[in-house]
């Protein structure tokens, strides 16, 4: 007996290892061989506007546990690409891939897409997106995905852009906000130490912190997003007096945080990151707990400018739900690939995917390339493919998005 | 005064792991299986309560009933459908069962209710305990785990010590041919093992989502692995020792978290564990038992 329950201990240690390693996405040091640098030969700016139909392959989730962030990606593209297309000039056509959020099933439908496609369009999570860079570094295609945040994504690809924030560019904006808005004297940081999402943005603030004199007194970790008791942590950061807590993470593990900070009589403010955005949408939570959080993402749907209502607006109707930031950097990829586009004077019919590629790092890394939409206005990009744009921070009150 | 209150924290969660390690222990005295599957259960429990009670508006204690039978009923579907057919297979077979169970139940509930967490509203309406002049609280989702743990445990050791139903249970135990040949349907006894530890399944996944309110088809697999381990640590069969051993782990659990590190609590709850196995491999209060061949 004493053997079968070692056998069984053994069983139940290998199954919670197991579930530590499925909330930490590893990324493998992808990089096989040097960046080349950008084609100084490539069309320049051209103001001969792009024609043809541009063939986008797109790539995400539809299915599977992270359907949701996909399926927001494909939408906003699809809203984008019909209003380009009542334009007239260049046409879009988006033929979009189901890869479950699998490293294997995202490589699959790329090599269905790259026979037609003239440009990839995703991935929208990080694993896939890593997997799908390197074959389109090798086989020279454009690739823009909306919401793959890691630096390891771009890292050595001269041939891949992001529409949304890197994780260490987020964690330092999110430190220079709290610092140029005075939101906090005591600063806490409750992370996930398993989650590279989570310690990559921490870090980047805590690097920052140090830098511009932010005054971080407590540091707590949690190992999982599944873990339900936060008791210790939150006693660590009220003995500690943190007046702000920073959380670099996603919102189902940081509900839990506020329903026991509160429990506990301890009540900081709290500033999240993109990760927080979707608090709001769960099932039969308790708006009063989250009155008053802050968060950093780069689309607010209860906006009120013109762009944004708008967008909302025809996207309620086609779809039935309010757009979330992944439906909204989905809308603003395509418009900045149609940007790019005509900028670099693309004919779409005629040219090989590779002279498309080629033309397009030219503009998308030659400065005076910008592109204005939902999630920021006047964005850039690096050549490395990262983009450039303000940070916008809202508040939560009475349930809703304001933005600050 | 932090001590003190890290420490009732520690008690909060190991009252959830108790109530969730009855279950464990009651099916393993008996059945001498490991339902792997049982945090699964708790997992269905807490969803059904959060249909009826939370979302349907129904009162608590009329909606964590309803979440009794249902567990009940599945409890007893999983013993008959899963586990039954391999009662004379070997025990790593049916451990290998147990945990495919667990992941179809954990499935299910994906394809049924999406991975979309919801917020469990507290079933429990007992206003915090302040000592100390407000230096120390005590919220009220702590007394009620405790307390349900004590009344369950005791019911339990009474059920099973003085009713019939109790005695055959100890008798299929002890030895199930013997039992058998003595008049005892040790299907049945097994069945209502079943019953009784899943409809436990119910109140501990109502009590766990009630202290901590992010519900997800995941949400019972973890706290049921660490309460398989507060089982095994108080001693494996042992009613009183699932008790002990659950709150042991969760003080020892939110102890290592303040003092020593977040980030490898549960390497030191696991190692622990190992400590307490080396020295009394029963654990603490289990029994030795001289198997016969």
């Amino acid at each position: 007996m004493k053997k079968f329950i070692s056998l069984a201990l053994a069983g139940a240690m290998a199954l919670s290892l197991a579930a530590c390693g499925a909330t930490g996405t590893s990324e493998p040091a992808a990089n096989n061989g040097a960046a080349s640098t950008p084609a100084a030969s490539a069309p320049a700016a051209s103001d001969g506007a792009a024609t043809g139909t541009l063939n986008i392959g797109g790539i995400g989730p539809l299915t599977g546990g992270v359907a949701v962030y996909g399926l927001a990606t494909k939408q906003g593209a699809e809203i984008a690409v019909e209003e380009i297309n009542a334009l007239g000039g260049l046409q879009l056509e988006l033929d979009f891939k189901d890869d479950t959020g699998v490293a294997e099933t995202a490589v699959n439908a790329y090599n269905t897409l790259k026979d037609s496609a003239d440009v990839i369009y995703g991935c929208t999570t990080t694993d896939p997106c890593i997997n799908v860079a390197n074959e389109t570094f090798n086989d020279r295609f454009f690739q823009l995905t909306p919401s793959a945040s890691s630096t390891a994504v771009t890292e050595g690809r001269d041939n891949v852009f992001q529409m949304c924030f890197t994780d260490p560019n987020q964690g330092a904006s999110a430190a220079d906000y709290v610092k140029n808005n005075a939101l906090g004297e005591n600063i806490g940081i409750i992370y996930n130490n398993a989650d590279a999402y989570s310690t990559g943005l921490r870090d980047a603030f805590v690097a920052r912190a140090a830098e511009i004199g932010l005054n971080v007194v407590a540091e707590q970790a949690f190992p999982d997003d599944n873990t339900p008791d936060f008791t210790a942590q939150i006693n660590a950061l009220a003995a500690a007096n943190v007046d702000l807590l920073f959380m670099p993470i996603y919102y189902t593990p940081a509900y839990n945080i506020v329903n026991a900070a509160q429990a506990q009589g301890f009540n900081p403010k709290y500033f999240g990151c993109d990760g927080m955005d979707g608090i709001l949408d769960i099932d039969g939570m308790n708006p009063e707990l989250v009155e008053g959080l802050m968060l950093m993402t780069p689309f607010n749907a209860s906006a009120t400018d013109a762009a944004t209502t708008s967008f909302v607006e025809k996207y309620q109707a086609a779809y039935g739900s309010l757009p979330n930031q992944f439906a909204a950097d989905g809308y603003d990829a395509m418009w900045a690939l149609y940007d790019a586009a005509n900028a670099a004077g693309i004919d779409a019919d005629n040219m090989s995917h590779e002279d498309i590629c080629e033309a397009l790092i030219a503009t998308f890394t030659s400065g005076d390339f910008s592109v204005d939409g939902l999630t920021g206005s006047g964005m850039t990009w690096s050549a490395k493919g990262e983009i450039s744009k303000d940070p916008v921070a809202v508040r939560i009150e009475n349930g809703v998005y304001v933005t600050m | 005064m932090q001590f003190l209150s890290n420490l009732i924290g520690g008690v909060s969660l190991g009252s959830v792991y108790a109530l969730i390690a009855l279950g464990y222990t009651m099916v393993y005295g008996i059945a001498r299986m490991l339902n792997f599957a049982h945090g699964d259960v708790i997992m269905v429990g807490a969803y059904i309560v959060f249909f009826t009670f939370c979302s349907g508006g129904m009162h608590p204690l009329l909606a964590i009933l309803i979440a009794m039978a249902a567990c009940t009923l599945l409890g007893v579907t999983i013993e008959r459908v899963a586990y039954r057919p391999l009662r004379e297979a070997p025990s790593l077979a049916v451990l290998i069962t147990a945990i495919g169970v667990s992941y179809l139940l954990q499935n299910g509930a994906l394809l049924l209710w999406s991975a979309n967490p919801r917020a469990f509203t507290s079933v429990v309406s007992v206003s915090p305990i302040s000592l100390f002049g407000g230096q120390l609280t005590i919220p009220g989702n702590t007394v009620i785990n405790v307390a349900v743990c004590l009344v369950i445990m005791v019911g339990l050791t009474l059920f099973v010590n003085h009713t019939t139903p109790g005695h055959a249970m100890q008798a299929v135990s002890e030895d199930r041919g013997a039992a058998q040949l003595m008049g005892i349907n040790v299907n049945a006894t097994i069945s209502l093992t079943f019953a009784i530890g899943s409809a436990l399944a119910a109140v501990a996944g109502a009590l766990l989502c009630s202290s901590y309110p992010m519900l997800q088809p995941t949400t019972g697999a973890m706290p049921g692995i660490k309460a398989f381990t507060a089982a095994v640590f108080g001693g494996i069969g042992s009613i009183p020792g699932a008790l002990l051993g659950g709150i042991l782990l969760g003080v020892i659990e939110n102890l290592s978290k303040a003092y020593i590190s977040t980030q490898v609590s549960d390497a030191i709850v696991f190692l622990v564990l190992i400590v307490i196995l080396l020295i009394k491999p029963t654990g603490l209060l289990g029994k030795r038992r001289v198997v016969k061949v």
